[in-house]
Parts: structure tokens; sequence; C-alpha cells
């Protein structure tokens, strides 16, 4: 049984991306691709939607699953593709040419983020790994600037050692396995005894290098050299579509490998967990403290998603240390991942829309916005507000959610650590706010912004206060996605 | 009762806020109309509940107004809110220290639009806390607040404007940090976010061996940056000293508020064994905030810096007053509270007209001025001997019950010592505010305020107000003691006391 129809979402994204590439060649309005892809995302969240209700399955021989987890990240992955999108249409138009090749190979890492979520198989995972990270090192040199090139080239080359490292583990998780199937690995992990896996502790360096090539992915010190750099070549958009897209795509193949291979026994799950936790209160620290000093606010952002990756861990860490019934762990990390995904579109879409306009992406140049475009300014308040986590915005709500997970895991030290960190963490945000409200304008003109920014910085700020203000919706489906590991 | 009468209170002003900053092409007379009669009307509704209050015996501890709907139904949170007792004179506080900011800041014309509506936001977020019966619900408004006193300070401040509000943010912040790990863990081991069913399970609720001790002071932390009790005060001064009139007034008349009601509200009403326990040290600290703040408050020659430090001595009594664990000294302490918002608000509001009056803060520059502002010594005099505790003001009953309250209070050994202490308190008061009306007043008159006005009609409107209440709950305080009374019974219950 192939049952492609179970595939239909991920199908519907690959024909438009071709689709879109093609249609370049012809059209001379080059919005038509925005448009084209934006209804192709739309089509494929709409299957993915009413998949939503049928029980999981695994297709290909297992080798990828369609369950609530996989649906709730394909979902979360085309929405930000499709915000991606809106908020590349202004920066895009500017370049010459290969307009179209920008938004195919933004579909196609979306696409390859979607089956990511949904491997259940090694070789399956690297594959889809690959796809999203190929798609991704091209969008980062896409300006062909001197900055631009030295970031992609960067993030290709660590990018490449990162992988090599993965497969590595991986082939070592085989060899002392036998298996590629992550339920396999699973049963054949509980069948050895701890003295034979501590004999033979090539399964736990294995392990141990799934940590590192994954870490890379989601930027967890200390495997997030790359970041600052590639976050400020970049083009902005593709800036945002990293630090959210191939992030949360990074934490739901850690979530689906670690708990689905590795999350019994106890004695294996705990030390991964404790690995989590250590990871997370490191990588918030270092990425706080160095944040606070940065001058551009794309680093400072570079940074402090280094700092969320770490809050997210807080999450990896919980799910470790719970039993394999609690999935309180699971749900906060989604939610919060869903929060953090919204919350910095927001404020990047904010920031294309400023910084195309004043040409410079230093935090002095934002002075006096509030005045020069007070929408805009208020928009990226309120995401720098929800990055720190306070209310009404969605990070007060992901925090409590998530950090309420880790304290019935005996976390509280940890949970301490991550809420004097978010203390930190306000006066680098606030800065940015403190500009733009505060310091006196460079020029009286106004900053003007176009329709697809203004969409894209409405829809998100208003997932942001939804998000905050009433989540249970969204906690509900984080909990239904959640319990897919529990069956 | 099925109108939500709490619901509609706390978010009027927030409704207002809205109004004044999106509607398209408003005037600043507009703006303030409109930010008038938004506070106004919740100042109204809180008086008309308070008349309604159903003060019968059976009542007592029970909450009234309630209006609860499920929230967040992952994490049991409700949209919880009601009042009894403790709460109601306080709420009110905030309704009418959230009017006459409005008058006060009438003359306010650097961009006024954002002015006023960060200034209902503050108001809807505190009458939130006071209202709020979930402790998630709580913790929202709890932090909200941070945002608009940013940009309050920061923006229409003066002096190190941008140093204070920054640091105001960090020390706060960093205080609501250690409560939400408190309330995590509290949620955790009872499983439930509602105040009032945490407190009426007890301890017996607790499922783990999480020690209680430890969640005690995590909670503490945050009220005690809050209200604030030595060493976590040093925000204050600076704050109060460069934020505009009218945030000085609702930061000390209210916001400091927060903590002492959190520590009865949360610390003492969840944890009374706890509190008993450690009573004696932070019996103490209260002890020194009251000295050392008044010491210190002695040496200041900057007048909103006085007035200032000043409120870390008096909120050294709340501190007193609470954790003397008596029924007569915690329903002192919850008088204070509103005593001191009323008596401190009008200081500032005083100070605040004398410094743009004559243009002066400096007390050692300031002299003579009874002279070109008869209303306003009068009134400043009348605020600062309520403030020493002169009989048939509010200062003096709310200072006599916490004194006698925690003399007799039988529940902390040693208490009676720190009680004495604490009334020295009372004598550098007496010095330091009589010493400062005398260089600001009286003395030669100076030729430089020759020009210097006195009080405008709109300021004697709120002058009376103040006077009013402050005279009002002097003579009779049974006013508020009997309501207030009826919040603490269910908490000195608990300490068995």
């Amino acid at each position: 049984m192939l049952n492609f129809e179970l595939l239909i979402p991920e199908l519907t994204l690959a024909a438009t991306a071709l689709v879109v590439i093609l249609l370049d060649l012809v059209v001379k309005s080059k919005w038509w691709l925005a448009a084209l892809s934006i209804a192709g995302i739309v089509v494929s969240a709409g299957f993915a939607i009413a998949m939503w209700g049928g029980d999981a399955q695994s297709i290909f021989n297992n080798m990828l699953a369609v369950d609530k987890f996989a649906i709730f990240f394909k979902l979360l992955f085309l929405v930000i593709a499709a915000l991606v999108i809106l908020a590349s249409t202004d920066y895009v138009s500017k370049l010459k040419r290969f307009q179209g090749e920008y938004y195919a190979l933004v579909l196609i890492s979306a696409l390859g983020m979607m089956l990511m979520a949904a491997t259940t198989e090694l070789i399956s995972i690297y594959i889809a790994l690959e796809l999203t990270s190929i798609s991704l090192y091209i969008l980062v040199g896409f300006l062909k600037d001197p900055k631009s090139t030295e970031a992609s080239l960067k993030y290709l080359l660590l990018g490449a050692v990162a992988s090599a490292v993965l497969l590595f583990g991986m082939a070592l998780i085989f060899g002392f396995t036998g298996q590629t199937q992550l339920g396999d690995i699973a049963a054949t992990i509980q069948s050895m005894s701890l003295s034979g896996v501590l004999a033979n502790p090539g399964l736990i360096v294995g392990i141990v290098l799934l940590i590192a090539g994954f870490g890379f992915k989601i930027a967890a010190v200390p495997f997030h050299m790359w970041v600052p750099d590639v976050y400020e070549g970049a083009p902005t958009p593709i800036t945002a579509y990293l630090s959210v897209g191939s992030k949360a795509a990074g934490f739901a193949i850690i979530l689906r490998v670690f708990f689905s291979a590795f999350g019994l026994p106890d004695w294996l799950s705990l030390d991964w967990g404790l690995v989590f936790a250590i990871l997370a209160a490191v990588g918030m620290t270092v990425g706080n403290i160095i944040a606070l000093t940065q001058s551009n606010i794309k680093r400072m952002l570079g940074y402090s998603s280094i700092a969320q990756a770490g809050y997210l861990m807080v999450g990896l860490a919980t799910v470790g240390l719970a039993t394999a019934s609690d999935v309180a762990g699971q749900s906060g990390l989604l939610f919060f991942l869903a929060s953090y995904t919204l919350t910095n579109l927001g404020a990047f879409t904010a920031i294309i829309a400023i910084s195309g306009r004043v040409d410079s992406d230093m935090i002095k140049d934002y002075a006096g916005m509030g005045r020069r475009a007070p929408m805009l300014a208020l928009a990226l308040t309120l995401c720098l507000i929800s990055l720190i986590g306070m209310p009404p915005a969605a990070g007060f709500m992901a925090k409590f959610y998530i950090f309420s997970g880790a304290v019935q895991q005996g976390l509280l030290w940890l949970v301490i650590v991550a809420v004097i960190n978010s203390v930190i963490s306000a006066y680098y945000y606030l800065r940015v706010v403190k500009v733009m409200w505060l310091g006196s304008p460079a020029s009286a003109t106004k900053v003007p912004s176009s329709v697809a920014l203004r969409v894209a910085l409405a829809l998100s700020c208003l997932g942001v206060l939804i998000m905050g203000i009433v989540p249970g919706f969204v906690m509900k489906l984080a909990e239904m996605a959640a319990k897919l590991f529990v069956s | 009762m099925d109108f939500n009468w709490l619901t509609t209170i706390i978010f009027l002003p927030a409704l207002g806020a809205l109004l004044i900053a999106f509607v398209p092409k408003l005037s600043a007379r507009g703006v303030r109309w409109l930010a008038a009669v938004f506070t106004f009307i919740p100042l109204a509704l809180s008086l008309y509940l308070f008349s309604i209050f159903d003060r019968s015996a059976e009542m007592t501890g029970v909450m009234q107004f309630e209006e609860s709907v499920s929230w967040i139904p992952s994490i049991g949170a409700n949209y919880h809110l009601g009042v009894d007792g403790l709460s109601l004179p306080l709420m009110i506080l905030m309704a009418f220290l959230g009017f006459l900011v409005v008058l006060i800041s009438w003359k306010i014309d650097l961009r006024p639009r954002e002015y006023f509506a960060w200034l209902l936001l503050l108001e809807t977020s505190i009458l939130g806390v006071f209202c709020s019966l979930d402790l998630l619900l709580f913790f929202l408004f709890w932090e909200i607040e941070v945002i608009p006193m940013y940009f309050l300070i920061s923006i229409w401040g003066t002096g190190r404007k941008e140093y204070s509000a920054i640091k105001y943010v960090i020390y706060t912040l960093f205080g609501s940090a250690f409560m939400l790990a408190g309330i995590l863990s509290l949620y955790f081991t009872t499983g439930s976010l509602n105040m009032v069913e945490i407190a009426q399970g007890g301890l017996g609720m607790v499922q783990t061996a999480m020690p209680a001790t430890a969640i005690f002071f995590l909670l503490l932390v945050g009220f005690a940056v809050k209200l604030p009790v030595f060493p976590l005060h040093s925000w204050l001064p600076d704050a109060h000293t460069d934020a505009p009139t009218a945030v000085s007034v609702v930061l000390a008349g209210a916001l400091l508020k927060m903590g002492g009601y959190g520590m009865i509200r949360v610390c003492v009403s969840i944890f009374p064994g706890v509190a008993q326990e450690h009573a004696l040290g932070l019996i103490i600290l209260a002890v020194i905030s009251v000295l050392y703040g008044a010491a210190v408050t002695l040496r200041q020659t900057d007048l909103k810096r006085l007035i200032a430090y000043s409120s870390i001595s008096h909120m050294g009594y709340v501190l007193l007053g609470v954790f003397a664990l008596g029924q007569v000294s915690m329903t002192g302490a919850a008088l204070q509270m509103f005593s001191h918002g009323v008596i401190t608000g009008l200081l500032f509001a005083m100070a605040g007209l004398v410094m743009h009056n004559a243009g002066e803060r400096n007390l050692n520059k300031l002299g003579g001025l009874a002279r070109q502002m008869p209303i306003i010594v009068v009134v400043f005099s009348v605020a600062g001997v309520a403030s020493l505790g002169l009989p048939t003001t509010s200062g003096f009953a709310a200072e006599f019950m916490i004194f006698v309250g925690s003399f007799s209070s039988g529940v902390v050994p040693g208490i009676q010592v720190a009680t004495i202490l604490g009334v020295l308190g009372i004598v550098i008061t007496a010095g330091y505010i009589l010493w400062m009306l005398q260089r600001v007043f009286y003395g030669p008159p100076l030729k430089q305020f020759d020009k210097a006005r006195d009080a405008s009609i709109l300021d004697r409107v709120y002058m009376f107000a103040f006077i009013a209440v402050i005279m009002g709950v002097g003579i009779y305080p049974a006013v508020l003691t009997d309501i207030i009374k009826m919040g603490i019974a269910p908490v000195v219950g608990l300490l068995g006391g």
C-alpha cells in the first residue's frame, strides 16, 4: 500500500514550486509568483487540516508517519512559508533575476521541513534534512553581495560538517541496533541490558553525535557559531525563515527521534533529558549575555534566537525526565514553538519594513520610529514584549506553559535560571523599544510599507495577541498533537 | 447579581485607552475628556459596589461580585474575579487615584494621546491585580503593569528618566521572575490556580514534598520588591523622583500596595504556618525599613525624593502589621495601605504643584512660598500631618491600629521590642515632614518666587477630594475597617489566633 493520498499536502507544495519556476519564464509581473505560491500553500494547508481528524498512519513502509504531531508541524511550516513569502515580496522585487527561483526554493525548503516532521526512519530523516538545508544554503546567498555570499559559504561549510556528524551518529546507532526504523531501534534498545550498553558505548556516542547534529539546526550552544554571521548576511526574510522554520523543524525531528527511539528505558531518557537541561541553561545564558552588546538588530535577534532555543530545550529536558504518558513537555514545546514562530516572524517583518526604508540594520537608526511609523513600531514593540515573555503577548503564555511542565519534573532550578534570563533579555529587547519611542527621529518623513508587509505583520501580531490572551485553542491543538507519542 | 461589575470596572479604562490611541484626529482636549470619563465611571461604579457590598457576618471571608469563566482549560486557569473586604478598599483606592491623576495631568501637552493611553492601561492592570482570584490572571495583570510604567517614566519623566525607568523594569521583572517560579511550584503542588481554593484547602492540598518554605520565599521576593522591603528598595527613590507627578501618585498610591496585598492574599493566606515560622525575620526587616527609610528621608534635599523615601518607611509599617499576624495588626496594615495611598498621593500631587508653579524642587533653594501659595501650604500641611499620623487623619487610625495590634499580638515572640522601635519611626517622620514644610513654605519670601502662582480651580477640586477622604477615614475609620475585618478574619483564622 503506497497511500499516496496521505502525501497530498506535500505533493501540492512540490507541484506549486515547479509551476512557480515555469511561470517565472512567461509572466512579466512577478506578483503572480508570490500569489501563486500563497495559493499553493493555502491549498496544501487545506488538505493538511482535512487530515487532522484521521487516525495516525504510516506510509512507505513506515518511513513517514501521518499523525497529528506531523500535521501540527506541517501547518506551522505552511504558516511560516506563507508569512515569509508575504514579507518577501517587497524585498524580492528589488532583485533583477531569479525571483521565481526564490519563491520556489522557499516552497521546497518548506516541503523538506514538512517531511522532517513526518519521518520516522533514519535515512529519510537525513534526506528531508538535506532537502531543507540545501535550499536554505542557496537562499542565504541570494543577494550575491560579499556579506551574503560569506554567510552562505559559512552556513554551507558548517552545515556540511553538522550533517557529517549527524550521519556518523546515525551510522553508529544503526551499527549497534541493526535498525533504521525509530520504532525498531526503540525495541532493540529495550531488549539490551544496561551493562551491555555500557560495555559498548558506541550507542551512547551515536546519541551524543545526533544531539550535536541536530543542535546545529536549532542553534543550541555550543553549536551556534554560525548564527550571528548568517543571520546578518542573509536576506532579512530568509533570516526570519531560518530563525523559525529551520529551528522548528529541528525541534520536531529531535522530539520525534528522541522520544520514539530513545524514550525508554528510563535510565536512557533521564540521561538525554539532563543533557538537554544543561544545554538549555547554557544556551539561554550565553545567547542573552552576548545579545546585550549587539548594535545590529539582525545580529541581536540572532543571539536572541539562540536564547529562545534554550527556553525551548527546557521542554526537551522535561520530555526526557517525564514518564512516557505525561505529555506536558511535548505540548509545552509545541505551544512555545507556535508562539515563538509568530512572534519572531512579526518582529522580522517589522524589521524588513523599517530597515528597507532607512537602509540600515543598526538599532540606533531606528530612533524615532514611534513617530515616523507608529504602527510598525507598535507591532515591533508587541513582538519584542512577547520575546521577553510579558503579557498580553503569546510569549508570556508560552513560558508559563513550558515552565509549568518543567517544574512538575523537578526542574525548578532550570526554571529559575530561565526566568532570570528573561530579566536579562528584557534589557536588550527594551533597548530597541526605547530607541524607537524615545529617540529623536533622523528625519520627519514617514516610513511607508507595502500592503503585503502590512498583511503579514497584522496576521502575526493578531496571532501573538490571540495566543497571549485566549491561548486555549492552540494549547488544545498542541496537546492533541503531543498525544501521538502516548498511543 | 448578573451584571459583570468587576469586568466593567477593570476594562473601562483599557477601552478608553484603545479609543484614545486609535480614534483618528482626536484633539488633546478630546483626549483629556475621554480619559476623565473612562476613569470617572469606574470610580462611580466601585463606590456603588462599596455601597451594596454585603457586610453581614455570614459573608465574612466570602468573595463578592464573583465572576468565573473557564479561560484556558488545558491548565485549569479561569477568568476568575471577585473582591472581599481586603481587596475592595484597594480597588476603590485605585479607581479614586485613577480619576484624580487624570485631573492632575490635565496640563500635560507632550504627546498627550500616548500619555493618557498608557495611564489608563496602567489603571486597568492595577485594578486587575486587586480583583483577580486566579493566580495566572493575577500574574498576568501584575506583569502588564510594567510596560505602561516604563513608557510613562521614560518619556514624560524628568532627570535621569531612562535610567530610572529601566531600573524599575529590571527590578520588577526580577521580583516577578521569582514569583513566577513560586506560582508554578504552587500550581504543581496543589494542581490548582484558584487562590481562594488553595487558601481554604490549606497545605492539605499539597501533594508532594516540595518544601513550602521555598515556595513561600519565591513568592515573597516578588511582593517584597514591590512593597518595597529593605534591601530591595533601591528602585523606588529613582522611579518616584523621575516619574511625572501623576505617575508618582499612582506608583506610591496604588502600585506599592500590590506588594502588601499579595503578601496577605497569597503568602500569609496560603502559607500561614511558614509565615508564622519566619515572621520574626520579616518583622526585623520591617523595622529596618521603617528606621532606615526614615533616617534617609531626613537627609534628602529634593522634594520628590524626600517623599519617595518616606514611602519606604511607611511601607515598613505595612510589613510590620502583616507579619505581626494579629487580627488588629493586619487590619491596620490594610488600612495603612489605603491611607498611605491617599496621603502620599496628595503629597506627590502637592510636590508636583510646587515644582510646577515655582519651577524649583531643591529644598535648599525653596523658601517662603506660604505667601504666594496660601492654599497649597494649607493642603500640603494637612497631607504632611496626616503622613506623620496626627489624630483625625487616616494616617493616625492606621498606624495606631498597627502599633496596638502588633504590640498585643501574641503570635511572634519579641514583637513588643520591634513595635517600640517602629514607633520611633513616627518621631523621625514628624521631624522630616515638619522640616520639609518649613523649608518650602516658611522663612523670608524669596524674590525669585514672586510670580509663583497658587492652585488653580482644577487643582482645588482634587485637593478637596483627597482631603475629604483623609479626614473622613480618619474621623470614622470603621467605614473601611468594618469591611477590611471581613477580609482579614479568615486569614487570622488560619493562624489560629
